[in-house]
């Protein structure tokens, strides 16, 4: 057994060198004309799509999306460690002297199983569930059943933002059953009739029902009409006016084409054009 | 010096290094986690670090009690339910069946433990978890689910090692005690648990390592809730899933929780580890 053992330790261990060999042979070629693009996970996947799209048209240029986070990216623009930040929340005041522009807004749908037959919430209620006050469907308008309320991890993108626009100062319930991820808060939900989360408003299916917010059904139209109460801004954060490579990949972004891409991935375009 | 024995030499030194590399691997492992993890114990105090019940990051709260209290039932839960199977299992092995029969069984048992966590986790989501949540209630993520799923994933260490040492034990042993009259299960209550002993137990500790120490699996069924469970049907996390979960986003004092995270459980396992070798080494002498 410890023979066994040792012997996949050195396997490791090999398995390192060999890649820091490969990394700093990779470093070398990607640095020329490298953009590098860091931050918020929940922008990152539409970031990668741009990244690829715009790689394709511009051959010799490249992009290079990274997550670790909303203040992680707005620290790498500080720093100057990015080209880009990206932050799927409100600059802080500390952060102001930063130049953002907003690229995409994303809504949040709070979200409950198909069988729910609750499908209108208040703000406050959607509060107070996640707050632990209210703790049966009996008090929201449903049958007399526990909540199950599931949330993101704490330093989630996503966590941040309903922390922000729906609980406030108030904490999440502790209790509450946590998942890493927008495709497992959706699959809990989709399988547990008294359960409750919140999940991006593009990656909502027909396997789990998106709740009326204070009689306003979450959609596109009403967030562009601004009635929908949960919106964030999908932001590009750097510091002073972007260099030229920047610029034209945040050109990109802007375009038709860019804004089209986000669209068809289920986010809001910022123009209409 | 002759060719073949300057040729011996460099694959002994050769041998030597990637051995030591695997050491000194341990070794800034060791020395990295307590660097990162330390200075937050020391500057929150670690009292209050250990004891305190609220994990809130974002507002520089860590508490890491409901981890810790998460990750003992788990484990034990774990035990209850691998211990009794395993060692049943190793008995039935050793001593009620044919050679031929163990010869199937044993591999196969073994062959368990090289299924990835991921499978069990997975096959606890789609299987274990609404079977638990229609027949008992609750969101079925739960303290039950993990310690049945990770019950099972110790069963592989439990027996192979039980059955080592159940074989270990002179056969003069058993040929005596069934001379006198006793029965195959008197034999094996009376003369073959006590000779076993210490490797049984190593096993047992050896199962209770593992189960501390897994994450994925307990991360998909566990729910992962920052709060000590009422009821064996309440969500759980454990000191592992917590740095598993959180380390993606984590910066500064909140990435320094998360080593912190990671010295209790390597003192855990430090402190297991040390008692099985103690018991094994107990057995050879």
């Amino acid at each position: 057994m410890t023979i066994r053992r040792i012997h996949s330790i050195h396997k490791v261990v090999f398995f390192f060198l060999a890649m820091l060999a490969l990394n700093a042979g990779c470093s070398r070629t990607a640095a020329d004309k490298g953009l590098t693009v860091a931050g918020s996970t929940s922008i990152q996947p539409f970031a990668d799509h741009w990244a690829e799209v715009y790689m394709h048209e511009h051959p010799g240029y490249t992009v290079n999306v990274q997550g670790g986070g909303s203040s992680a990216g707005i620290q790498a623009a500080k720093s100057g460690a990015a080209d880009i930040g990206m932050s799927s929340r409100e600059l802080k005041d500390d952060e102001k002297d930063l130049l953002e522009i907003v690229v995409a807004r994303d809504g949040l749908a709070v979200i409950v199983h198909p069988e729910n037959p609750v499908d209108d919430l208040s703000l406050v209620q959607v509060q107070n569930i996640f707050a632990g006050n209210i703790r049966s469907w009996k008090y929201a308008g449903g049958p007399d059943r526990e909540i199950h309320v599931v949330t993101r991890e704490e330093g989630s993108g996503t966590r941040g933002a309903f922390q922000e626009m729906v609980m406030g100062k108030s904490r999440i319930f502790p209790r509450a059953i946590v998942q890493d991820s927008n495709g497992t808060v959706r699959e809990i939900v989709a399988n547990d009739p008294a359960s409750i989360g919140y999940i991006s408003l593009g990656l909502v299916n027909e396997r789990v029902k998106a709740v009326r917010l204070n009689g306003v059904e979450p959609s596109h139209e009403h967030i562009e009409e601004k009635k929908y109460a949960l919106v964030r801004p999908f932001l590009f954060v750097t510091s002073g006016p972007p260099k030229p490579a920047a610029q034209d990949f945040i050109n990109f972004v802007l375009s038709r084409e860019g804004q089209e891409l986000v669209e068809r991935d289920g986010l809001i375009p910022v123009f209409r054009n | 010096m002759t060719r073949l024995e300057r040729k011996e030499s460099l694959i002994r030194i050769a041998l030597l290094v990637v051995a030591f590399s695997a050491v000194s691997v341990l070794v800034v492992i060791t020395v990295f986690i307590i660097e990162e993890g330390t200075p937050i114990m020391v500057k929150y105090g670690f009292k209050k670090f250990l004891f305190n019940l609220d994990w809130f990051p974002s507002e520089e709260s860590y508490g890491l009690l409901p981890m810790v209290i998460g990750s003992i039932m788990v484990t034990f839960g774990a035990l209850v339910i691998g211990v009794p199977f395993g060692l049943a299992c190793a008995v039935f092995l050793t001593e009620f069946s044919s050679k031929r029969l163990r010869r199937v069984i044993k591999p196969m048992i073994e062959l368990l433990a090289g299924i990835p966590s991921v499978v069990y986790g997975f096959m606890g989501v789609v299987i274990l978890v609404p079977f638990i949540r229609e027949t008992l209630g609750g969101p079925g993520l739960s303290v039950l689910a993990s310690s049945i799923i990770l019950g099972i994933m110790i069963l592989p260490t439990i027996i192979s090692i039980s059955v080592d040492s159940l074989e270990a034990v002179p056969p003069a042993y058993r040929e005596g005690s069934i001379a006198l009259g006793a029965t195959r299960w008197q034999t094996t209550r009376m003369v073959m648990f006590p000779a076993a002993r210490s490797g049984i137990i190593a096993s047992i500790i050896l199962g209770m390592g593992r189960a501390i120490g897994e994450t994925m699996a307990v991360i998909m069924i566990a729910g992962n809730a920052i709060a000590i469970p009422r009821s064996l049907l309440d969500p759980v996390r454990t000191l592992t899933s917590n740095i598993a979960l959180e380390m993606a986003y984590a910066s500064g004092e909140h990435r320094q929780a998360l080593f912190a995270t990671g010295v209790i459980l390597f003192v855990i396992i430090m402190i297991l580890n040390t008692i099985a070798n103690v018991t094994s080494k107990r057995r050879k002498a």
